[in-house]
């Protein structure tokens, strides 16, 4: 009875998210990295033999999450399917065939029942370091971004490649860390085996050829509904100036609807820049997919048949830089994307698009040293820390909160265990939200100082400096970003630049733009805001 | 005139939808339950007392002591209900309570409601000082500016502050220091600071803790002190304990002290119950699986203990999504809540995928099938349109269900959508919240190093056995108790709840530069602190347990490793460092082997105090030794077969221990409903309990 069926094959729908969630709980509770420990910085999925992404945790950040979709295809095409073996796990942090830039490891491996590969399993994580220049966007090329570890072999037969990790000991600056997370993977792949493997057998199940027809077909299905339902056919376009490194960037976008089809072409866009702020394709079609899904299909589960719909295009430029191109920032302008495509579907679906945001994260990476001591040991911190995102068309904006990353920002207590830093401030920015029906939320103000006796260098990855986050439907931009020391000494949004003993490095994140007129803002929430604090003019 | 009997006590727990009542007269258990008044919560709880003093014909004053526990602290915060608060903090961080972990709990809805801050941001007062890291003065408390503030409090009319300064928990002077500036000021205004509420390293969770039990402190220290003096005027002087969240007793005043420990007692009290089940049958893996009319409760027993964490979320706006509430840090034992209960409302997604809860149909209107004005197709409608529920006989025969009010439910919103009829939308329901809740108990297994399948459940509340043996079989699991007084656990498990108080604090050392001097400093100070509050509270022995978190150095999440040793000396260190990395490798498969330089540290200590109990008097589990062959039968359907098979009917009051029942059939009481599967065969067991067991077995 058809039915039946269906009902069995949803419970093993749910059974196998689940599944996926393990393997990503996994992962949170045993990796080194800060972002990936603290920050969720992660992704786990499961994938049909022929690479088709079945279900994904739901932990997890966008970035990752889409990108990572399409890695297992690349694996499927460099490792044959003769070479691949029980207890194998492969290996890469190609930024074309990963996600987006040399800190984040991909790992897949493959899951047999009866000799027979059922499935696969990967997972992706940042690791604090990965050699090179370190973390910032002052390489002229990936070559100094630092390690790339082509598609290989993790283990095989389940044993590890020693050389690999011989070669990864002496390529990065905090080793323990980052083999930690090697093998923190490798062992969260091997929990979504035994799970999976532990439900097929309950269901009776020999593959999931029938159950991945069922998930993608509803999902297919529901996605495909969604988008007649809520999007007309149409096209439409939009651009948007960011701070870019040394010069703006202009960031273009070109969204069709047609043939129950998304279209999204990056034409018109900025070219490759000469820092590493570039963004791979595969990124940038992570972050689109991701705002398109926000809009019109938020409930329907990520898989590869709810992503089939949207068609990412680009000519070579910043959003589609190509091998060589510096890519480790590439989320600065990754982040951007979700505005860049508001923009577009706010002319398809007039007042029911949310304002642009702060967007980009405002993470900082600090070297910390004692004073007048080069070439030493080093104190490596990083730090997460989130603008305004803009209003909606139904309420406020939301303060200091990450949009449209994932992320968490770690406890500063903790983060001040991690190295000799002191912060001493790190609270909401007054006035930055930018005014409208609907205002916008607001940013933060951060300030750092190095320990008695220290100073550090930082990597700026700052955006939203000379261009604020945009209102829409009358409303205002949100307040600009602010890098400066406490002396009033304004500094770079982006690279590596020295912070003195004794001075603060002084950080105001964006705040959101408004939403609607100004003037027609209710006046208990003027009122509210003025009594809190949030406005003070 | 009779007096306090000690072999007398009474549990009385007060639920959002009814108060229930539990009193043990030397061992013979009655219980009683009662709705609950949320205008006067101790009515409720005297109206019980008596109800149930009548019953077992004694007085009120021959009771011995009364353990209570109370949702009032949960509620106050649900409800955002309780004193005006202000919140005194650190200068430059203001909004620690409003920007949270700066993150949203729902990646994909762009409508999203964040939590809001207990206190809001016109209430936050900032002070300079600051202390470092290591715990070193950085800059001193500006005292001046504290004084100034008590003009401010005043006009304001605060009833309440909380004090929370950055990195307290390693040198709690200035909030000390404050808080005698301010409470010689304010003398009639209650002050809570958070390196006493929850000396723990992080401030967010840690500003929450002190806001919260700031914020309902003067509620409770109002409701406690009437209900001791309506207790009083009634004859009942015995003493009151509370239980507190992590499963233990705690006084009065220690409860108006620390009223943010009362959060949780009520499901604290059905892990102990569990817990008590566990230690008479000698059981050393249990999960013990709660569930009722709107949510299922997952918690893990091992060795007899409730597995307990130090951080738990309260109060979630967005109902059971993690991250939608408020954190709290304070020892509690550690439990799963999911949205899935009898009155769980289900539905349909835009795949066309069956959704249950988290929306109840609660008591009122209730279900479909109970001819009360609910139209949606609920878990207890399924469970009746499958059989497993007999129309005539649900509660006591008070409530006639009506399976054609339940078919038409189904019809209502399900069958279209599914393209199936009732029965097979019914089936769906079943399978899928009972999958939602056996998810639920795995990931919370992989989240505590365990594995699942290694269980015994235990399983009470009104809807468990319905759905137990179904779960087990989803779950690899060969053996389910259903005790008696299923009902009323909570209330049952105050009744054998030990006096105890956790003490636990953040002080970072790493294994390889092992300061014991002030390691031992520390765990004296909190052995001193744990015991006190058990030994000031009860005259009894105490047995302490000492627990370090600890992770590799890097890693964000710390496991617990217990400490045998109240005193360390350096020998000790690489017998701490063997305990890690045996337990890692109990949590997550394996040891990180290649990196043998790579450090290990304790984040956070943990010192116990429990009074020493006689462990109660074991039960052997009984073999069947006699096959129930009388009985009724009716067609109900197996979901493990996928059809309608023949049920035998049997009453759970007519049978006697070592009685068989092979499944699949249906055992029936006045309560509730167990459901033998066709996988399983039940065994009626010594105390009254019935054991499930796998035929696989």
């Amino acid at each position: 009875m058809n039915g039946r069926f269906d009902i069995q094959m949803q419970v093993m729908w749910n059974r196998l998210i689940s599944v996926v969630e393990e393997q990503a709980m996994t992962l949170l509770r045993t990796a080194f990295s800060t972002s990936v420990r603290e920050a969720g910085d992660l992704s786990a999925g499961v994938y049909t033999p022929d690479g088709r992404m079945l279900a994904q945790a739901i932990t997890g950040t966008p970035g990752h999450v889409n990108t990572m979709s399409e890695s297992v295809l690349h694996f499927l095409a460099e490792i044959h399917r003769d070479e691949m073996f029980a207890g194998d796990c492969y290996v890469t942090n190609d930024p074309w065939k990963g996600t987006g830039h040399l800190h984040d490891i991909t790992m897949v491996a493959p899951t047999f029942k009866n000799g027979r590969i059922v499935a696969f399993f990967a997972c992706t994580a940042h690791v604090v370091d990965i050699g090179g220049r370190g973390f910032g966007a002052d390489s002229q090329s990936v070559y100094e971004e630092g390690l790339l570890i082509p598609i290989l072999k993790f283990a095989s037969h389940g044993e590890v490649n020693r050389d690999l990790i011989k070669i990864v000991r002496n390529a990065v600056r905090e080793p323990d860390k980052v083999i930690g997370d090697f093998y923190s993977l490798a062992a969260c792949n091997e929990v979504g085996h035994r799970r999976l493997l532990e439900m097929m057998n309950d269901a009776g199940l020999d593959d999931l050829d029938e159950l991945g027809h069922f998930i993608f077909t509803r999902s297919r299905k529901g996605t495909l509904e969604r988008l007649s339902e809520h999007l007309p056919e149409g096209s439409w376009c939009n651009s948007l100036v960011v701070d870019g490194y040394d010069e703006p960037i202009r960031l273009v976008v070109k969204l069709t609807h047609a043939d129950a089809k998304i279209k999204v072409d990056f034409t018109g866009t900025g070219p490759v820049s000469r820092w590493g702020i570039n963004c791979p394709v595969n990124y940038s079609k992570a972050y689109a997919c991701y705002a398109i899904k926000c809009i019109l299909a938020p409930d329907i589960p990520n898989n590869f048949a709810s992503l089939e719909p949207i068609e990412v295009s680009s000519p070579v430029n910043i959003l589609n830089a190509v091998h060589p191109a510096p890519v480790a920032l590439r989320h600065v302008l990754g982040h951007m994307i979700p505005d860049l495509i508001f923009g577009a579907l706010a002319k398809a679906l007039p007042g029911q698009i949310q304002a642009e945001g702060a967007s980009s994260l405002w993470n900082v990476h600090f070297s910390v040293r004692p004073v007048g001591v080069r070439g030493g040991r080093t104190s490596e911190v990083l730090m997460f820390n989130s603008g305004g995102t803009g209003a909606r068309p139904q309420s406020d904006g939301l303060s200091a909160t990450a949009f449209p990353s994932g992320v968490q920002t770690m406890p500063i207590e903790a983060t001040e265990h991690t190295g000799p830093i002191v912060i001493w401030r790190k609270e909401l920015r007054p006035d930055s939200g930018g005014i409208g029906r609907l205002r916008g939320g607001l940013g933060q103000v951060i300030e750092i100082a190095p320990a008695d006796g220290y100073e550090f260098d930082f990597s700026a990855m700052f955006d939203r400096v000379n261009h604020p986050a945009a209102g829409r439907e009358g409303g205002g931009a949100g307040g600009a970003g602010v890098v400066q020391l406490d002396d009033g000494t304004r500094l770079r949004q982006k690279g590596w630049q020295y912070v003195s003993a004794g001075r603060r490095l002084i950080l105001k994140a964006p705040g959101g733009g408004g939403f609607g007129a100004p003037e027609d803002r209710c006046p208990e929430a003027i009122e509210h805001d003025r009594r809190a604090g949030y406005v003070t003019k | 005139m009779r007096t306090h009997d000690p072999g007398i006590r009474l549990g009385a727990d007060i639920g959002g939808t009814f108060t229930d009542i539990a009193l043990d007269v030397h061992g013979e258990i009655r219980s009683t339950k009662v709705l609950t008044d949320h205008h006067a919560l101790e009515s409720a709880v005297l109206e019980g007392i008596e109800k149930v003093t009548r019953l077992a014909e004694i007085e009120l004053a021959e009771i011995g002591y009364i353990i209570h526990g109370t949702t009032l602290a949960t509620n106050a915060l649900i409800e955002r209900r309780g004193a005006k608060t202000a919140l005194l903090t650190t200068e430059g961080f203001r909004d620690v309570i409003e920007m949270r972990t700066e993150s949203r709990f729902d990646q994909y809805d762009l409508a999203i409601q964040l939590p809001q801050p207990l206190i809001p941001r016109q209430y936050r007062y900032t002070v300079a000082g600051r202390i470092d890291a290591r715990g070193k003065v950085l800059q001193a408390l500006d005292e001046g500016a504290i004084g100034k503030l008590v003009s401010k409090i005043k006009a304001e009319q605060f009833e309440s502050i909380a004090i929370g300064f950055i990195h307290s928990y390693l040198d709690p002077s200035h909030e000390q220091q404050a808080r005698e500036i301010l409470s010689s000021r304010l003398p009639d205004v209650s002050i809570s600071i958070s390196s006493d509420v929850s000396p723990q390293m992080r401030e967010y969770p840690r500003f929450c803790t002190v806001c919260a039990n700031a914020f309902v402190r003067p509620k409770i220290e109002r409701y406690l002190t009437r209900l001791q003096a309506l207790l009083e005027s009634k004859g009942a002087n015995c003493p009151l304990y509370l239980m507190h969240s992590a499963g233990g007793l705690m006084s009065v005043d220690t409860a108006k002290q620390y009223p943010v420990r009362l959060i949780e007692s009520g499901p604290a009290g059905g892990a102990m119950f569990a817990a008590d089940i566990a230690a008479r049958y000698g059981l050393d893996k249990v999960v013990s699986f709660d569930m009722g009319g709107t949510t299922a409760k997952i918690c893990l027993v091992e060795a007899s203990q409730p597995s307990t964490n130090r951080e738990f979320e309260v109060a979630r706006s967005h109902r059971f999504c993690k991250g939608s509430g408020m954190p709290i840090s304070i020892p509690v034992i550690d439990m799963i809540e999911i949205g899935a209960g009898g009155g769980s409302i289900a539905w349909t997604d835009t795949m066309g995928r069956i959704q249950i809860g988290p929306h109840s149909a609660g008591s009122s209107p209730g279900p479909a099938c109970y001819q009360r004005g609910g139209q949606n197709p609920t878990v207890t409608d399924a469970d009746l349109l499958l059989g497993k529920i007999d129309p005539d006989q649900f509660a006591d025969g008070k409530i006639q269900l009506s399976s054609q009010n339940a078919t038409a439910a189904m019809h209502r919103d399900l069958t279209d959508t599914l393209g199936c009829d009732a029965m097979t939308a019914a089936f769906g329901i079943c399978e899928v919240v009972d999958e939602n809740m056996a998810n639920a108990a795995r990931v919370h297994a992989v989240e505590n190093g365990r594995n699942i399948a290694d269980n015994v459940m235990i399983a009470f509340g009104g809807a468990a056995p319905l759905h137990a043996a179904r779960i087990c079989e989803k779950l690899g699991i060969s053996q389910c108790l259903i005790p008696p007084g299923a009902g009323v656990g909570s209330a049952i498990g105050f009744l054998i709840a030990p006096f105890s108080f956790e003490a636990v604090a953040s002080q970072v050392v790493s294994l390889n530069d092992f300061d014991i001097t002030s390691v031992n400093r520390l765990l004296t100070e909190l052995i001193a602190t744990a015991e006190t509050f058990v030994h000031n509270e009860a005259h009894v022995n105490t047995v302490l347990e000492i627990t370090a978190f600890m992770r590799y150095q890097g890693q964000g999440w710390e496991i617990p490793v217990p400490i045998s040793m109240q005193h360390l000396k350096s020998k000790h260190v690489a017998m701490i460092k063997t305990a890690f990395e045996q337990c890692y490798k109990d949590f997550f498969g394996r040891t990180i082997e290649v990196l043998d330089d790579l450090e290990i540290e304790i984040v956070t200590w943990s010192v116990k105090a429990t009074e020493h109990k006689t462990p109660p008097a074991t039960i052997a589990m009984i073999d069947a030794n006699n096959n129930v062959s009388q009985f009724d039968v009716r067609t109900v359907f197996d979901p493990a077969l996928g059809e309608n098979v023949p049920h035998s009917i049997v009453y759970r009051a007519n049978l006697a221990t070592g009685d068989q029942i092979l499944g699949p059939a249906i055992i029936v009481e006045s309560q509730t409903t167990t459901v033998v599967s066709s996988r399983f065969d039940a065994i009626m067991q010594s105390d009254g309990s019935i054991l499930l067991v796998s035929k696989l077995e």
